[in-house]
C-alpha cells in the first residue's frame, strides 16, 4: 500500500451515519473506491432506524473531505489495533488482560489480512492510552501506522 | 377504546354495564374511530365541540342522528370565514369556525377565531332541532397539532431541540395513528455534534432531546436522528408538520 496513514500516536478509525436505505453503504463505498482509497477494516453497528459504519481506510484525511463533500456526517476516533495470536483462546487472553485491569471494552471487530499466524482486531476504549498501556506491558502487540502497510 | 378494553379485560359484559351513549371531544376524531367505538363498547358515539376561550365543551352538540354538530345558536352566533382573507363564507363551504357569544355577560367574545376548520350546514336535521349545524372539525387554520389532548405547537418542539447543542434547525414532525392512540415522531439531522461511534451514546442523545422536548409539551416523542440534507430546508415555509392521521 502506498498510501501514507494518519499521523499521530494511536490509530484513527472514521465512522459514518448511514440511514437504513437502499444504496447507502455501496454510495459510500463508491465514493471511497473512487477517490483510491483502501478499506482496511469495516463494522456496522445497526439499529432499526439507522446505523453506524466503522470504517479503517487508507487515508482518514481524504475520506473525510469526500464523505463530507457528498453530505454524510462522519467523525475520527482513536481506537487500538491490535494482532492477537490466532489460536484458541488467543482473544480469550486479551479479555482476561482487560478485565484484570478493570478496562471497559466498547466495541470490536475484526480485519481481513493475509497473515496466517495473526488475527488483527480493532477495539474501542472509554480510556484507549491506560488500556494500550496496559495492554503492551502485558506483551499483547499493538499496531502502529507503519505496521499497516504490511497488512 | 381503553374502556372497551378494560371491560373484556375483567370480562364485564357490555350487558352489564347498560351504557347507551357516549359523548366524545377534545380532540379530532374520525367515523371509523366512531365505528370502532360503537362496536367495542355498544352505544351511540356522539360529538362535542366546544373551546375553553368560549366556554369549554357544549358550544355544539351532536344529536342521535349523527348528521352534524348543533350548535347553540341562541348563544353563540356562527360565522366560517376563510382564514386568509376574513372573508366570510356560505353554508356547506369549508373555512375556519369564528364565534360570536350572544348571552355571556362580563367577558363577551365577539368574532373569536376558533383556528378550527370546518363548515356550516345548510338544511334542517332529521330530529326537528332548526339550529345551525356543523361538520366534524376537520384541520386548523394555524399550525397547532393536538397529540393525545394535548396542544402542541411546533415552535415549543423547536425550542426544546435548539436547546440541545448541536441540533440543526433543520427538523420535522410526524404525528401518525397508527391504531388509536397518536404518536409523534421527531426527526433531527445528524451533524456532527449529534453522531458518535458507540450505539451507547446514540441512545444517550436521542434519550436527551426525547427528554427535552417532552419537559416542553408534556408528552413522549419518538426522536429519530436522520441523515444531513435530508429534511427540507427552511426556504419560506418548511414542512415542519406532517400529520398522517386522516381526519377528512
Amino acid at each position: 500500500m502506498k498510501e501514507i496513514l494518519n499521523k499521530g500516536d494511536n490509530m484513527k478509525q472514521i465512522s459514518v451515519f448511514l440511514e437504513n436505505k437502499e444504496g447507502k453503504l455501496r454510495s459510500i463505498l463508491k465514493i471511497l473506491g473512487d477517490a483510491n482509497i483502501n478499506l482496511l477494516a469495516l463494522s456496522i453497528a445497526d439499529t432499526s432506524k439507522y446505523g453506524i459504519l466503522r470504517l479503517i481506510v487508507s487515508d482518514n484525511n481524504l475520506a473525510i473531505e469526500k464523505l463530507n463533500e457528498a453530505n454524510f456526517t462522519v467523525r475520527e476516533d482513536e481506537v487500538a489495533i491490535l494482532e492477537i495470536p490466532d489460536k484458541p483462546n488467543g482473544l480469550n487472553s486479551i479479555l482476561e488482560i482487560l478485565e484484570e485491569g478493570n478496562i471497559n471494552l466498547e466495541y470490536i471487530y475484526a480485519f481481513s489480512t493475509n497473515k496466517l499466524d495473526e488475527a488483527t482486531t480493532v477495539m474501542k476504549f472509554e480510556d484507549l492510552d491506560n488500556a494500550i498501556s496496559l495492554l503492551e506491558e502485558k506483551g499483547a502487540k499493538i499496531l502502529k501506522e507503519e505496521d499497516l502497510k504490511d497488512i | 377504546m381503553y374502556l372497551g378494553e378494560s371491560l373484556k379485560k375483567y370480562g364485564i359484559s357490555l350487558d352489564e354495564i347498560n351504557l347507551k351513549a357516549g359523548i366524545f371531544g377534545a380532540e379530532m376524531w374520525t367515523e371509523e374511530m366512531r365505528h370502532k367505538i360503537e362496536e367495542t363498547l355498544g352505544i351511540k358515539a356522539l360529538n362535542i365541540y366546544g373551546l375553553t376561550e368560549v366556554m369549554g365543551p357544549g358550544v355544539a352538540q351532536e344529536c342521535l342522528e349523527q348528521d352534524g354538530i348543533h350548535i347553540s345558536d341562541d348563544h353563540f352566533y356562527p360565522e366560517i370565514i376563510n382564514p386568509e382573507t376574513g372573508e366570510v363564507l356560505g353554508d356547506d363551504e369549508k373555512g375556519e369556525l369564528v364565534l360570536t357569544t350572544l348571552t355571556r355577560d362580563g367577558t363577551p367574545v365577539i368574532r373569536f377565531r376558533t383556528k378550527d376548520l370546518t363548515s356550516l350546514m345548510s338544511g334542517n336535521c332529521k330530529c326537528g332541532r332548526t339550529t345551525k349545524r356543523m361538520t366534524r372539525i376537520t384541520g386548523r387554520s394555524d399550525d397547532m397539532i393536538k397529540i393525545k389532548g394535548v396542544m402542541v405547537f411546533p415552535s415549543q418542539i423547536e425550542k426544546a431541540l435548539l436547546s440541545v447543542d448541536g441540533v440543526s434547525p433543520n427538523y420535522q414532525i410526524v404525528v401518525t395513528r397508527p391504531d388509536i392512540l397518536d404518536e409523534i415522531e421527531v426527526k433531527v439531522e445528524a451533524t456532527p455534534d449529534l453522531f458518535f461511534d458507540e450505539m451507547k451514546k446514540m441512545e444517550e442523545m436521542e434519550n436527551k432531546i426525547m427528554g427535552e422536548i417532552r419537559s416542553e409539551i408534556g408528552i413522549k416523542v419518538d426522536v429519530t436522528i436522520c441523515e444531513p440534507e435530508s429534511l427540507p430546508r427552511s426556504e419560506g415555509k418548511a414542512v415542519r408538520v406532517i400529520d398522517e392521521r386522516n381526519f377528512e
